[in-house]
């Protein structure tokens, strides 16, 4: 599974209330709750994920909430991927469970500035800095973490799982 | 066989093994499930997609609306009205609607769903307040939980555990919440991530159950999945009345290795107050004497307990707000309220201008009745500051126990309670 995207780049502890917002915690449909990922930290950040980008976030992403809205507006905005220092350990689920890559990396902060091209390689764990001409091995996804993510999240896992019975 | 701590223990039985060991991945059966009215309409939608029919064990999940009652827009009226068709469909009998329950961490523990020993798993990330009586309990999210509902199991990683150990006496105005910020303002808003965290020492088997509640539910401020108080004769007594389920209560082996042990000396720890806009942004308050204030909130599933309004209207009994400032009081459950109000707790709040709100999460996640204006500041009990949590993104939370918030409804600004002037 191969993700390429322009690097959008945040801090520490993104929280996903600044992810989305409480007050939009009624919505469901990913395209609306899209409109509005992470509008109060960066009112252009919908706008340039349009075009199908890659977060480059620092430690402890995706903290707080265990909304599941949160992912499902990164994905709806148009994010491909989300690779980190670290990840809240809710925020890491659900991004998974929706078939939103979420890839642990140390040292991403460093190596990578904003709008640099990567081309992520989820299978070997590799990161390319196209725009650097460099590159990042990080540890590789448990495979049954793997296979959720080519199924395309839990709810088809589940399916099948049931289906078989 | 290696000594085992109290989470490798629950995790061990729940997935049918003699032992687990931290980074191990088990499958486990989930002993209780926990839905609210905002994350519930999720979970029934990723339900319907799976296509199950059928709820693994309807009388292992808990419905409890708490978020946005009573509705604040048609919207969660609509969902609000889905989740009760979902309810009946399913025949859910644990079921707490608007006007019988109240805030989801208050009503599932004082109904009696939070054994020891138990593994629970909430659509709330709060849900880790039932580790205050001795269950493995952690957030998850909507899909996780419809995934749950129709298969009753759960993936999980066998955490590495800190152990906390606190001795000593909390003094007059120092509270369960101030340790709990303490140590997050030490070890870090990711402090803790993906482990699990024992509260061991004096402290915390002095303290009361709604104090080990207030710790717990903060745990996951530090990135932890799960806390626990280990279970003592004060949980027994707690649940006895509350539930007639028979629980075993697990400890750690006597001697098991933690990752790391820290030590605190609880005697002289003055209330703390987490600054904007991260949870671990602690300093006492009596250093911050200088920060104006417009709101008061006093409730939540961290502090919207019996205790606390006991400790804030100690505070505001024959005492005014300051006129610049308005106070929300929300009690945690439909029984917290009759009992604050048989004490003659409302009393005291009414004469002091606050307002009294329904059992309600509203104020704490800027869903309904409170929200603030840009540049507008809040001092609240709840368990985030983050931005724009509590309303605009330019307005700002500050994180107290409820002593030092009503002492500083009353001056218009942050105040120590040990401060206020006699009356």
């Amino acid at each position: 599974m191969n993700i390429e995207g322009k690097a959008v780049k945040f801090g520490d502890n993104i929280n996903t209330d600044v992810i989305l917002p409480g007050k939009y915690l009624e919505l469901i449909d990913p395209e609306e709750l899209g409109k509005h990922a992470l509008e109060g930290l960066d009112p252009t950040f919908v706008q340039r994920a349009r075009e199908g980008v890659i977060i480059v976030g620092g430690k402890n992403f995706g903290c707080g909430s265990s909304r599941e809205q949160a992912p499902i507006a990164l994905k709806g905005a148009g994010v491909k991927c989300v690779l980190a220092e670290s990840f809240a350990r809710i925020f890491y689920r659900n991004a998974i469970n929706i078939g939103l890559p979420a890839l642990e990396c140390d040292g991403i902060s460093k190596e990578v500035d904003e709008g640099d091209i990567l081309m992520v390689d989820l299978q070997n764990g590799l990161i390319e800095n196209k725009t650097k001409n460099d590159s990042l091995q990080t540890a590789t996804l448990p495979p049954f973490i793997m296979g959720l993510l080519e199924e395309g999240g839990l709810i088809p896992h589940v399916r099948g799982l049931i289906g078989k019975q | 066989m290696h000594k085992l701590n109290i989470f490798e223990k629950i995790l061990a039985r729940a997935s049918k093994r003699k032992e687990v060991v931290p980074g191990e991945i088990v499958e486990a059966n989930i002993d209780m499930a926990m839905i609210h009215d905002l994350t519930g309409p999720l979970t029934v939608h990723s339900f319907r997609k799976i296509g199950a029919s059928k709820v693994w064990d309807p009388k292992k999940i808990v419905v409890i609306f708490d978020h946005l009652i009573p509705p604040s827009t048609i919207l969660a009226a609509t969902l609000q009205k889905g989740l009760r068709e979902f309810i009946k469909e399913q025949g859910i009998p644990t079921f707490y609607d608007i006007g019988q329950g109240g805030v989801c961490h208050q009503v599932f523990p004082e109904e009696g769903y939070a054994r020891p020993g138990e593994l629970i798993v909430g659509a709330d990330s709060h849900t880790c307040t039932y580790g205050a009586l001795g269950a493995f309990a952690t957030g998850i999210g909507s899909t996780e939980m419809a995934a749950v509902f129709a298969t009753g199991k759960m993936w999980f990683k066998v955490p590495k555990v800190i152990r906390i150990n606190a001795e000593g006496n909390l003094k007059k105005y120092s509270t369960p919440k101030d340790l709990i910020l303490k140590i997050i303002g030490d070890i870090g808003e990711g402090g803790a991530i993906y482990k699990g965290m024992e509260f061991t020492g004096q402290t915390f088997s002095k303290m009361s159950i709604d104090g080990r509640l207030t710790v717990c539910n903060m745990v996951v401020e530090a990135g932890a999945k799960a806390g626990i108080v280990p279970p003592d004769n004060k949980t027994i007594t707690y649940l006895k009345k509350r539930t007639k389920k028979s629980f075993k209560p697990l400890k750690s082996d006597k001697g098991t290795d933690f990752e790391e042990t820290l030590e605190y000396d609880v005697n002289k720890l003055a209330p703390q107050v987490a600054c904007p806009s991260s949870v671990d942004n602690v300093k006492p308050a009596s250093e911050l004497s200088n920060v104006k204030i417009d709101q008061v909130f006093i409730g939540s599933c961290t502090n919207g307990r019996l205790e606390d309004l006991r400790l804030a209207a100690s505070i505001l009994k024959n005492r005014k707000l300051h006129r610049d400032v308005r106070m929300i009081i929300s009690p945690a459950s439909q029984i917290i309220y009759s009992q604050a109000l048989k004490e003659g707790l409302f009393k005291i709040f009414l004469n002091a201008g606050a307002i009294i709100t329904n059992a309600t999460c509203g104020p704490c996640l800027g869903g309904h009745m409170g929200l603030l204006a840009p540049k507008e500041v809040c001092i609240a009990t709840s368990n985030r500051n983050f931005i724009g949590r509590m309303g605009s993104p330019e307005s700002k939370v500050y994180l107290a126990n409820p002593a030092t918030a009503a002492a500083s409804g009353i001056t218009g600004q942050i105040t120590d309670p040990k401060n206020l002037r006699r009356r």
